[in-house]
């Protein structure tokens, strides 16, 4: 029973690394997700191909491929990273590209009456987008947010191809040093699991106080 | 009062949305705190010349002078070139517009939907924007309301707050685009009422499109019945409403009477 205690440690370890870099990624992807998502509704046409270049790219290729570049490639190029930055990168950026469709068709889905309110009203572009549209699309965006961040949680799992010790690399650990399967796997799966239970309530409850006073039920 | 230049000129100005054309030429002159009511059937380009007011549709030719100032080009070293957003936000601080579907911001509570716009477009510190926006609650009898979420509202109530968000930014022009027609039609009177007081309290010039021919009729100094994208006839409300000329405006009216509306 010791023993299998310090190797619960160690895969407590790698929860914490794969939690860490869900919240690094999230933000990473959310940052990204409305620059780009924002930028293809841009007026200037750089803008606009800018960020569909990036979200085709980074929707077109596989997340593993990105994270070896991110990894073994840029060194080449002369910017290192240590594994926890390639990950938090590679993680954000794809996840971002998805994310950053979520946004645009959110803002898109704020009825044509919501502008022409603001253009009544003499608000600026960016004013009636910041106060009157992206509050009311973010009600839209947070389901598939939420979506967005059980997969980058899931897709943690790749960093232990680079040497990263989360979850799955512990997993692998304690399955090399015990000859036992069933347990590390078990374990991680579940803890996977309860994770993104988490997340899911999260958002779900943020979701509940976001939306009080709109239906005009609650309030 | 006749003796002053119009607030509003619009010069032949025409619109198509693609193959149809709503405005032909059309050509009207606005004097200052006159209030004018638009009629005519669907289609027939009163609501699209409200828009066009408000920025809300460009003009494809003509030009708009509203307070001395072309709307929709810019006087740069004697020549007239398009107007540019600068230009368009400046102008559009003369304007005040409430729509058939009150258009509130449904994320903001009544008294934040009245003081957005003045907090950030003229930078009122939030004190002075909540105190105004309380006395125009007060005005449209919305003041008990103003922590109320606009879901919790009826649409009589919705409308009268818009029409507080609307003058919160103290425009000289107000454009009412047939307020009243998302209304039930009890409560289209609170509506009409909040009209009324306006019309006794300020002087500012409104133009109204409506169905309401009784209200028409009653509140407009001057009627002006379109159809297919021009004016047909204009005049006073007795002259319209009693006496029209044109066969087209007694074609409309007759069917506006007999599908129950007071005249």
């Amino acid at each position: 029973m010791t023993q299998w205690s310090g190797y619960f440690g160690l895969i407590l370890q790698g929860a914490l690394v794969t939690i860490e870099l869900t919240l690094m990624g999230s933000v990473l992807a959310l940052i990204m997700a409305f620059l780009a998502g924002l930028g293809r509704l841009s007026r200037f046409f750089a803008l606009r191909a800018l960020a569909t270049a990036y979200i085709e790219f980074f929707r077109g290729t596989s997340i593993f491929v990105q994270l070896f570049f991110a990894y073994f490639v840029l060194p080449l190029l002369g910017l290192e990273l240590t594994p926890l930055q390639a990950g938090v990168l590679a993680l954000g950026l794809n996840v971002g590209a998805y994310a950053a469709e979520v946004v645009r068709g959110a803002v898109q889905s704020i009825g044509r009456e919501q502008h022409e309110a603001c253009i009544a009203l003499n608000l600026g572009r960016w004013q009636g987008m910041r106060h009157v549209i992206l509050p009311q699309a973010f009600l839209v965006m947070l389901p598939t947010f939420g979506n967005n961040a059980i997969e980058l949680l899931k897709a943690t799992s790749v960093v232990s191809l680079i040497s990263l010790a989360d979850l799955t690399f512990q997993a692998q650990v304690v399955r090399a040093q015990t000859g036992n399967t069933m347990v590390p796997f078990t374990t991680i799966l579940l803890i996977y699991f309860i994770l993104a239970l988490l997340i899911s309530w999260g958002v779900r409850s943020l979701e509940r106080r976001m939306a009080r006073g709109l239906d005009g039920v609650r309030v | 009062m006749s003796a002053s230049a119009p607030i509003i000129k619009v010069d032949s100005i025409s619109k198509s949305f693609g193959s149809f054309k709503v405005l032909d030429g059309l050509s009207m002159q606005v004097m200052p705190r006159e209030k004018l009511a638009l009629i005519g059937p669907s289609g027939s380009g009163k609501t699209t010349i409200l828009r066009i007011l408000m920025t809300l549709e460009r003009i494809d030719g003509g030009h708009i002078q509203i307070d001395g100032e072309q709307l929709y080009h810019m006087e740069r070293n004697g020549q007239l070139l398009p107007a540019d957003e600068r230009h368009l936000a400046r102008m559009r601080q003369k304007t005040g517009m409430v729509f058939q579907l009150f258009n509130l911001f449904p994320h903001k509570s009544v008294i934040d939907n009245v003081t957005l716009a003045p907090m950030l477009t003229k930078g009122t510190p939030r004190a002075a924007a909540e105190k105004r926006a309380m006395e125009l609650l007060e005005m449209v009898g919305m003041a008990d309301k103003a922590k109320a979420m606009p879901a919790q509202l009826s649409g009589g109530q919705k409308q009268r707050v818009a029409i507080a968000r609307a003058l919160a930014l103290q425009p000289k022009i107000m454009l009412f685009d047939e307020v009243t027609s998302a209304l039930d039609p009890e409560l289209v009177e609170e509506v009409l009422n909040v009209l009324w007081r306006l019309c006794a309290e300020t002087d500012m010039t409104m133009l109204l499109v409506t169905h309401e021919m009784g209200f028409a009729h009653d509140f407009a100094d001057r009627v002006l019945f379109f159809d297919r994208g021009r004016i047909v006839e204009e005049g006073k409300p007795d002259e319209i409403f009693r006496n029209p000329k044109q066969e087209r405006t007694q074609g409309f009216l007759k069917k506006i009477i007999a599908a129950g509306h007071r005249v």
